[in-house]
């Protein structure tokens, strides 16, 4: 074996500090399997140990959350004995080394997440950014990692039903692909990854191992530089048609009562599986190496255990229950060996070849993982400023087609169309909508769910940023008629050793954690992605939200499309005219300055409640969220949807026009209501000091803002739904 | 009526057949694709998916397990076959229906609402239908071109094989209204005999409004 | 000039479909496989006399194109014809 020494251990990402520390821990120099392990349990990806003291401070609890960070997922109380699974997780790295593969593996990897816990998956959700368009390397990428996506998803047959596709020149040289998966389960048939009893079998079952990603977990916790292309060889295969077949296999087995204790082998494979499931139950494992179903000949302690070949799983039996097991996953095809048992002596023990190759205490390798308090820096709200000299002469007509075909405003369909997004028949709400909704299987009730990020409002306050994707989230659930449960985060930031870019991570902390506790919205599960940067340029920051809520009534789920002309139309919330950082000022003039919206949470509830509420006592015909692009996308989008048109009437000079129609204030709806029930809407906006503005109506097909624009519906439509297909022609 | 819905490893419409076929009072039973007896059975489906993950062809490893010797009996024997997407895939591998279906021809998955046109509902799979009416029903599929030799697309129109044909919602049957590239716009096919029947649309995800649309319970309509 | 060429995963990359046949195979009455591994070739005719700048050009084809080198292997040859 290779003799272990500072500079190995430096290329294997450890500090000088954290070497001395293993040696401390151990009481010895540790060999190649040793160090290897600790160099896996100990990178950011699986330690955390840049962002752990920070997650901390975010509220994790509320009457709904059964199971809060810390296990494979996060569970929520759905009524009825039933819960809701979920979690949304990163695979930026591999997905930007080879997009297909790696955007695959990271849906097989949150399937297998959700599944672990007992849940049947049922939804797809993901969040994906890339650079420039016009960046060389963007249109392979998109065209990788939605095939990648839709391939992994669409085999195993769980539907992708919702998410975010978005171009900045910041992803250049890092794209962000984050992927959700939502699951259902029985509250009394959860499982979690806490191992007990001495003794219990250690069962590995599943794919072979094989050499693939090895230190795909190291990879993702450094810095890219022109190196990374010869890392390439570490990409994992996914293979979804095998995950299939565990996903069942693993659904039958626990129908049985015969599983202990259950956990993925995910980032650091076998490592940090066996590791996670002893260390929670405060037990030793010893696994003997040569019984691990290996894919190919002659691999080493340090290749097995490191390995990161997917589609595998570690699972603590019951004594006695190994046959029974046995038989499923044999019906299933599927690999099944018992590789060691639980032991009393709080030590990884590895044997291989009838010689011991690595005992390490385990507390050493979680509970004293090293954990920094990195230096950061606070952002101040930036100062406002005073478009109206850029804004003065704009063309309405021209700035709302410019946006409605600007790559992150497009008709996403290209996209979408990709992901079969209505297998397991129960999709209520397609992707398009403020949040889809599936039905819960078999039940009159619905899931709702939904992923946010405003990333240019982030990088200019990223407090505020982070707030702000929050409450998006929390809106698109209102929207459809749920009420929101829980969120699941998804951080993307760049290199924690700048203050800089801790600066922005603790702010997004500090945003979430105050949107979600106004919104009593706590954080169920998430993961953390650091070193996001090519040659010292970090992406913007980037802190990915999952929301999930329950829609109690499917019959009472709310659409954004228009039903009928001479309905009408109106504002819920303040417009107060904000232009810093909306799509008009950033994408279409090209101005980054200047602060995002402000974040009110008081108005947020207090409107989002207000719309539940319309929604519930059937008072509204549609609801859309106004977010990108301001009042007049959102109903450009809601005509579009319904091919029925608007008329609105603004007042004021162009300049008053633009910033009404087209500023990104927060915390406001657009809705459709019938004259019958204006009264009535009147009413309770008084009583509940609601801000409600009564713009216009709705008519046929035309599109149209008194004294200024007319354009057909149709018009409109094409301008939003050519960009995708223009720019993916072969 | 009784039917097997036939699973195979990688099958993941297996359940949505299922529910829509109890919907319309027909018993099914879930028959597993290593099993060597089919039960006793007037109808049997082959559910939509990616068996075997769709290695080496769609359809083409599926079309060699056990079960299909005995759905290929049944079906010799006059018994009612339905293969949706890649069951149409596995019974054009298996034999039971002609032709074949290669990869869309944007190259790419396609999963939305399209419309077919009833080309012919003399057949025990669309007897509910009108002839010539515009059905909406979602398509989910990467290879669901069809293609055939010449000589056999004519035989399939002159034997009124042809029973679904991608169209636009108003029933013209044209080079923008097919998807994915087929031959004829050919969305379904039956056999001579007119007991076997492939479709590539799902009508298990349009038989409940709550879905979108119930346009496709008349397949099902037609069955019972 | 006609050129072959084929492109296979590499040896330690995960094969899920070649697994998937070679059990196919196997349960067909094919027992005796050891190993199976499936690929892509290529027929490329291309007007060049020179056998060696032939192949350095469908080389260079494979690593561009054809191979995705990050999985992938490739070799070519010159057939005659």
């Amino acid at each position: 074996m290779q003799e272990v020494n500072q500079e190995l251990a430096i290329k294997h990402g450890l500090t000088v500090g954290e070497y001395n520390k293993i040696i401390e821990l151990m009481g010895r120099n540790p060999n190649l399997v040793e160090l290897g392990i600790f160099s896996a349990m100990w990178n950011e990806h699986c330690s955390y140990k840049s962002s752990r003291i920070w997650l901390q401070t975010l509220p994790t609890k509320n009457k709904y959350v059964i199971q809060g960070p810390g296990e494979n997922a996060g569970v929520v109380d759905f009524g009825d004995g039933d819960v809701v699974i979920f979690k949304i997780e990163s695979h930026n790295h591999p997905s930007y080394i080879e997009p297909y593969q790696g955007a695959a593996t990271g849906v097989g990897g949150i399937l297998r997440d959700v599944f672990t816990m007992g849940a049947r998956p049922v939804a797809n959700l993901n969040s994906i950014r890339f650079g420039s368009p016009n960046h060389e390397k963007t249109k392979y990428l998109l065209n990788g990692v939605v095939s990648g996506i839709g391939g992994y998803g669409n085999c195993i047959g769980v539907p992708t039903v919702g998410g975010e596709t978005e171009f900045d020149e910041c992803y250049n040289g890092n794209i962000l692909v984050n992927a959700m998966n939502v699951g259902i389960a029985k509250k009394n048939k959860v499982f979690y990854s806490i191992a007990s009893g001495v003794g219990n079998p250690v069962v590995y079952v599943g794919s072979k191992t094989g050499r693939d990603g090895i230190h795909g977990a190291t990879m993702a916790s450094a810095e890219f530089d022109e190196d990374s292309e010869s890392k390439k060889p570490t990409v994992q295969v996914g293979d979804p048609f095998t995950e299939k077949l565990l996903l069942e296999a693993c659904l039958e087995l626990m129908q049985k009562k015969s599983i202990v204790s259950i956990q993925d082998m995910g980032a650091a494979g076998l490592t940090s599986s066996s590791i996670e499931m002893a260390s929670k139950g405060d037990l030793g494992i010893k696994i003997n190496l040569n019984l691990i179903p290996c894919r190919e000949n002659n691999m080493t302690p340090y290749e097995i255990m490191l390995s990161e070949s997917q589609e595998r799983m570690l699972i603590v039996l019951k004594k006695g229950k190994e046959n029974e097991a046995k038989k499923i996953f044999e019906k299933w095809g599927l690999d099944f060996a018992i590789i060691g048992r639980l032991t009393n002596t709080k030590k990884l023990e590895l044997e291989f070849n009838k010689r011991i190759v690595c005992s390490i205490p385990i507390h050493s390798l979680g509970d004293n993982a090293p954990k920094y308090k990195r230096e950061y820096i606070t952002y101040n709200y930036p100062k406002s400023i005073n478009h109206n000299s850029e804004i003065d002469k704009l063309d309405i007509k021209d700035s709302l087609l410019k946006i409605l075909s600007h790559p992150n405003y497009s008709n996403k369909s290209w996209v979408w169309e990709q992901y079969d997004h209505m297998v397991m028949a129960d999709t209520i709400q397609k992707p398009g909508g403020d949040s889809a909704v599936v039905r819960y299987h078999g039940k009159n009730k619905g899931i709702a769910a939904t992923v946010d990020c405003v990333p240019r409002y982030c990088k200019a306050h990223p407090k505020s940023g982070a707030m702000q994707a929050v409450c998006e989230t929390w809106r698109n659930l209102i929207s459809v008629g749920a009420q929101p449960i829980a969120i699941t985060n998804c951080l993307n930031f760049g290199n924690p050793e700048k203050k800089e870019i801790m600066g922005q991570f603790v702010d997004s902390i500090n945003g979430m954690k105050e949107a979600c506790e106004a919104l009593d919205y706590p954080v169920i599960s998430g993961n953390v992605s650091l070193y996001n940067e090519t040659n010292s340029v970090a992406i913007y920051p980037t802190p990915t939200i999952g929301g999930v809520g329950l829609l109690k009534n499917i019959n009472n789920m709310m659409t954004y499309n228009f039903k009928d002309s001479e309905n009408i139309i109106a504002v819920i919330g303040e417009t107060s005219g904000h232009l810093s950082q909306s799509a008009l000022i950033y994408d279409i003039i090209g101005n980054k300055e200047g602060p995002p919206p402000q974040i009110n949470l008081k108005e947020e509830k207090k409107n989002g409640l207000f719309v539940s509420e319309l929604i519930k006592n059937k008072l509204v015909n549609a609801v859309h969220d106004i977010s990108h692009g301001g009042i007049i996308i959102t109903l450009a989008e809601m005509c579009m949807a319904s091919n029925i048109g608007a008329k609105i009437k603004v007042l004021g000079s162009n300049t008053d026009k633009i910033k009404y129609l087209f500023s990104e204030d927060q915390a406001r709806y657009l809705i459709e209501i019938s004259k019958k029930n204006l009264e009535k809407i009147k009413k309770i906006a008084v009583t509940k000091n609601i801000k409600i503005d009564f713009i216009g109506k709705t008519q046929s097909e035309i599109f149209e803002i008194e004294n200024n624009l007319r354009i057909s519906v149709k018009e409109l439509k094409t301008n939003n739904e050519s960009w995708f297909k223009n720019y993916n022609k072969i | 009526m009784k039917a097997s819905v036939i699973v195979f490893p990688g099958s993941n419409c297996d359940r949505d057949i299922k529910i829509s076929l109890q919907k319309f009072d027909i018993k099914t039973s879930m028959v597993w694709h290593a099993d060597v007896k089919l039960p006793k059975s007037d109808l049997v489906v082959l559910p939509g998916g990616f068996s075997y993950g769709d290695y080496l062809r769609c359809g083409s490893i599926a079309s060699k397990s056990r079960i299909m010797k005995e759905v290929i009996s049944h079906s010799k024997k006059g018994g009612l076959v339905m293969g949706i997407c890649n069951g149409f895939q596995v019974l054009v591998e298996s034999g039971l229906l002609p032709g074949v279906l290669i990869r869309n021809i944007n190259l790419k998955f396609i999963c939305r609402n399209i419309t077919v046109k009833v080309t012919n509902n003399k057949t025990n799979f669309t007897s509910k239908a009108r002839r010539n009416s515009v059905l909406e029903i979602p398509i989910a599929h990467n290879e669901g071109n069809y293609f055939a030799s010449k000589d056999l697309i004519s035989q399939l129109e002159d034997n009124n094989q042809i029973v679904l044909q991608y169209c636009d919602a108003t029933g013209n049957i044209n080079e923008q209204s097919n998807p994915n590239g087929s031959m004829k716009n050919i969305a379904g096919i039956i056999n001579k005999k007119g007991n076997v029947f492939g479709l590539m649309p799902h009508p298990e995800r349009a038989a409940d409004s709550l879905l979108g649309g119930i346009d496709g319970s008349l397949i099902f309509k037609s069955l019972k | 000039m006609k050129l072959q060429v084929i492109v296979t995963l590499k040896q330690d990359v995960l094969d899920p479909q070649g697994s998937a046949i070679k059990s196919s195979l196997s349960n067909m009455g094919f027992k005796n496989i050891e190993k199976l591994r499936q690929g892509k070739t290529f027929e490329i005719t291309i007007k060049e006399k020179n056998e060696k700048v032939a192949l350095s050009k469908a080389k260079e084809m494979c690593e561009k194109l054809l191979a995705n080198m990050t999985i992938e292997d490739y070799s070519v040859k010159a057939i005659k014809e």
